[in-house]
């Protein structure tokens, strides 16, 4: 059967593949994807948590709460990255992040 | 679940994960991240998590990928070219990301609580139904559906949201209300607030 390390090892390779893009890749809108690859990873270990750990026979719904929460937080987070993304574009004309060097001195 | 079912579903999740990675064209990985979380979804419904299973499809696989796509058309990105690859971040990270997988590996290792399989963690919904009678039977429709049989997820959700965690869900609706405003302030252009002050 399934245990919870196996569902924990699902999420950080999730979470690991992830990182990966965000360190790897040169596209800013990729790098934001995998954003929120990582952040879904987080989710599964929380449900996983949440059903191996029931509190009076019924998983432990403090968990679940917790994914809705960062669920919905991360979509306001695309709505205004994303916005940010597309006024960078405008005065950049790339997406390229190696291209930004404003801030290096 | 059965095994195999889970192995599928991680497969997929995993394999599509590594192609948004890999693939080059910003709308594969786009596609790809969908199919993953589609995957991901079916690993939450795994878990008895239905409600975030649908979520999880609604909100990601529709509506956020929705809109990384839109984005992705409007600025008609082509296919990055290739360009001269800064070796050192690349061994670095890749050796980060080696050494985070290595870790939790090793810490999962001794985790002697994470070996227990899901059926010897059974639900006992007959049992969550006595212990809610006991305590005045609040809401009548959980009630009967456990003593049913079956897992009111949904409902579950549904009144702890509205019960316990009602303050958190009001102030996500500000963060939510703030987040719009901001987007509309960020992607109004930049021109026609020059020629509105100038008046």
């Amino acid at each position: 059967m399934v245990t919870l390390n196996d569902y924990l090892i699902a999420s950080g390779l999730l979470f690991g593949t992830g990182l990966a893009g965000v360190v790897l890749r040169r596209n800013i809108i990729v790098i934001f994807m995998c954003l929120e690859m990582m952040l879904s990873a987080a989710n599964l270990s929380l449900v996983a948590f949440s059903r191996f750990r029931p509190t009076g026979g019924l998983p432990d719904y403090d968990g679940q709460m917790l994914v809705f929460f960062i669920i919905t937080v991360a979509a306001a987070e695309v709505a205004v990255g994303l916005a940010i993304i597309v006024a960078l574009f405008r005065t950049k004309r790339t997406v390229h992040v190696e291209d930004i060097t404003s801030l290096s001195g | 679940m059965p095994q195999p079912l889970f192995y599928l579903f991680v497969a997929v999740m995993l394999g599509f994960g590594a192609a948004v990675v890999l693939l080059r064209n910003p709308v594969s990985s786009a596609l790809s991240l969908v199919v993953s979380f589609a995957g991901l979804a079916a690993l939450y419904v795994s878990l008895n998590a239905y409600f975030a299973g649908v979520l999880q499809v609604l909100v990601y696989a529709g509506a956020v990928m929705v809109l990384f796509l839109f984005i992705i058309m409007l600025m008609d990105i082509r296919e990055e070219q290739r360009r001269k690859i800064n070796k050192v971040a690349v061994v670095g990270g890749a050796a980060l990301v080696v050494g985070f997988v290595v870790q939790l590996g090793g810490v999962l290792a001794g985790y002697e609580a994470g070996r227990k399989p899901l059926d010897r963690v059974p639900l006992q919904l007959a049992e969550a139904a006595e212990a809610r009678r006991a305590v005045g039977n609040v809401s009548p429709g959980i009630t009967a559906d456990l003593e049913r049989g079956t897992l009111p997820d949904t409902k579950l959700v549904g009144e702890a949201l509205f019960t316990r965690y009602h303050l958190q869900l009001q102030m996500v609706g500000v963060l939510l209300l703030v987040a719009t405003v901001g987007v509309i302030v960020i992607s109004r252009r930049e021109d026609r607030v020059v020629s509105g002050s100038g008046e």
